[in-house]
């Protein structure tokens, strides 16, 4: 039974960081009806921006809010400088160019830092006051801020003028302009924001996974595993569905015969699963197009 | 100067001219209707206005040239929008959708209160404030469209065929909260309408658009007495 609990928080905690991711790719998705395939390379760079700052003496608190607001300055320019450009070109050319991110970012990264593997502190301390069986401080750590930090930003989705100001520009670009929204900054504002997210979940999985230019292939995997399973166009649906699939992932590593070289194919077989079966997710809208 | 001066309009969609020059000016409080029929570039005029088409010729708008303009800022002088097909937010609440239309506002104490007075206008939408603005009627959602152009306390609303795809009672219904509105707001408005008859009767002046030329214009009793328009826009 602990060891049930334990890989079920467990799962919880690294299920948290796909939300990040899945919620990242959605928002692009809601605003472009387009994955942002660089979504976790950019949360890659994020971290190594992160890692340096702490390498030049910063808390490693300072350097995550640093990361984090340098990450969402960081999206608004890729928004405004690459991503605007293709606005309207087709869609294969739109794909090749967040496919081009990704590649960018991922070399850039290998340049700038080599690809050999480095740690990273975690932001939680590991005396907590307390001890538990169940689950380590980071986790516990991860499980917290991550709520946090989906808390707020739901909250300003729901809540503030340019939240609703972005949900009306994502949903209705045209009628969004004749209410005076200025609907290519809310792009761009939404950008920020998602690569912000990223940042936060790049900065909580390094500590797991250790530091390297390809650290976050698995997790957007699992993130856009997520994503479709709770539906790319309900933000809490991804939210659920990354934490999940980090559930899962962890029972299936433990339970199922061979299930731990299984974990990455068991999100792909998962994302196969949805696409097939039921397309919409658990929570997503099904979308009827008149011809 | 008229309050909104249009001279020498000529829009295009692509390569496609749907404007040939286009002359027309409406006076500060009046209501002009512009008719004709499908495809006479009715849409295109008001789209232009509010620059979301590429255009040449002037519209001068209180002493202003929008030409230039972005749509946001055209809509930052005043000049709201019912589009066609009446632009609803679908997924969000009636209440959301009117707090966008006062997206370019400030004054929250007044957006309030401008926000009850449009449910005083539509009580209907009073009692559906919380409802997803996408399961409402269709003249429900031509009433929160006209609801939303109002929440900018616009100088001037531009009104797209406010009768589209509307049974003839709620037709009635919504001009008459038309006439109400100008009775009380004194806004300006630039109306399109196949339906000529119900336009004629709100509006002060009248322009008829063919193939994107207007080809008459003048006091609507002028209209509404011509014999061919009579004939091919009245129907009798």
């Amino acid at each position: 039974m602990d060891l049930f609990l334990q890989l079920t928080l467990a799962g919880l905690a690294i299920g948290s960081i796909y939300s990040c991711v899945a919620l990242a790719v959605v928002m692009i998705y809601q605003a472009t009806d387009h994955f942002n395939f660089a979504q976790g390379e950019m949360a890659m760079f994020s971290t190594y921006v992160a890692w340096t700052l702490v390498g030049l003496g910063a808390p490693v608190w300072l350097a995550f809010l640093l990361a984090v607001g340098i990450s969402f300055l960081a999206g608004v320019v890729i928004e405004r400088v690459i991503v605007k450009p293709v606005e309207n070109a087709p869609v294969l050319n739109q794909v090749i160019v967040f496919i081009g991110l990704l590649v960018i970012f991922n070399a850039a990264a290998g340049w700038i830092w080599e690809f050999t593997i480095k740690p990273f502190p975690s932001l939680f301390p590991e005396d907590l006051g307390f001890k538990s069986t169940l689950i380590g401080p980071h986790h516990l750590g991860v499980i917290a801020l991550t709520l946090g930090v989906l808390a707020l930003v739901f909250a300003f989705f729901r809540f503030t003028r340019v939240g609703l100001a972005m949900r009306a520009a994502a949903a209705n670009p045209d009628s969004a302009r004749l209410v005076g929204i200025s609907v290519g900054w809310m792009l761009a504002l939404g950008w920020g924001l998602a690569a912000s997210i990223g940042a936060v979940g790049g900065i909580l999985v390094a500590p797991i996974v250790y530091l390297e230019p390809n650290m976050m292939a698995g997790v957007l995997l699992y993130g856009f595993a997520g994503a479709l399973l709770g539906g790319v166009s309900s933000p809490g649906g991804a939210v659920l569905g990354g934490l999940v699939v980090g559930v899962l992932e962890n029972w299936v590593g433990q339970y199922v015969p061979g299930g731990s070289e299984l974990k990455l194919t068991f999100a792909l077989i998962l994302i196969v699963g949805v696409l097939v079966f039921k397309p919409a997710g658990l929570f997503g809208r099904v979308v009827v197009r008149r011809v | 100067m008229a309050f909104l001066e249009v001279r020498g309009l000529q829009a295009y969609y692509r390569q496609t001219q749907a404007l040939f020059g286009v002359d027309f000016a409406l006076d500060e409080g009046s209501i002009t209707a512009i008719l004709g029929a499908n495809g006479a570039g009715k849409t295109t005029t008001l789209r232009a206005i509010c620059r979301m088409v590429r255009t040449e010729g002037e519209v001068v708008f209180d002493g202003q040239d929008l030409s230039g303009l972005s749509t946001e800022r055209v809509v930052g002088l005043g000049i709201a929008h019912v589009p066609e097909g009446r632009g609803t937010f679908v997924r969000q609440s009636v209440e959301e959708n009117l707090a966008l239309g006062a997206y370019t506002r400030r004054d929250r104490a007044a957006v309030a209160a401008d926000m009850e007075s449009v449910y005083g206008y539509f009580p209907r939408l009073g009692e559906r404030r919380r409802q997803q603005a996408g399961t409402l009627s269709g003249g429900e959602q031509q009433m929160l469209a006209i609801g939303r152009a109002l929440m900018l306390r616009p100088k001037l609303m531009l009104l797209d065929e406010p009768s589209f795809g509307l049974a003839p009672l709620i037709v009635q219904e919504i001009y008459q909260i038309m006439a109400r509105i100008r009775e009380r707001e004194g806004t300006s408005m630039l109306l399109v309408e196949q339906n000529a008859s119900i336009a004629l009767e709100l509006a002060d002046h009248a322009y008829l658009l063919e193939t994107g030329r207007v080809v008459m214009g003048g006091e609507s009793s002028l209209l509404r007495d011509d014999e061919d328009v009579r004939r091919s826009y009245l129907g009798y």
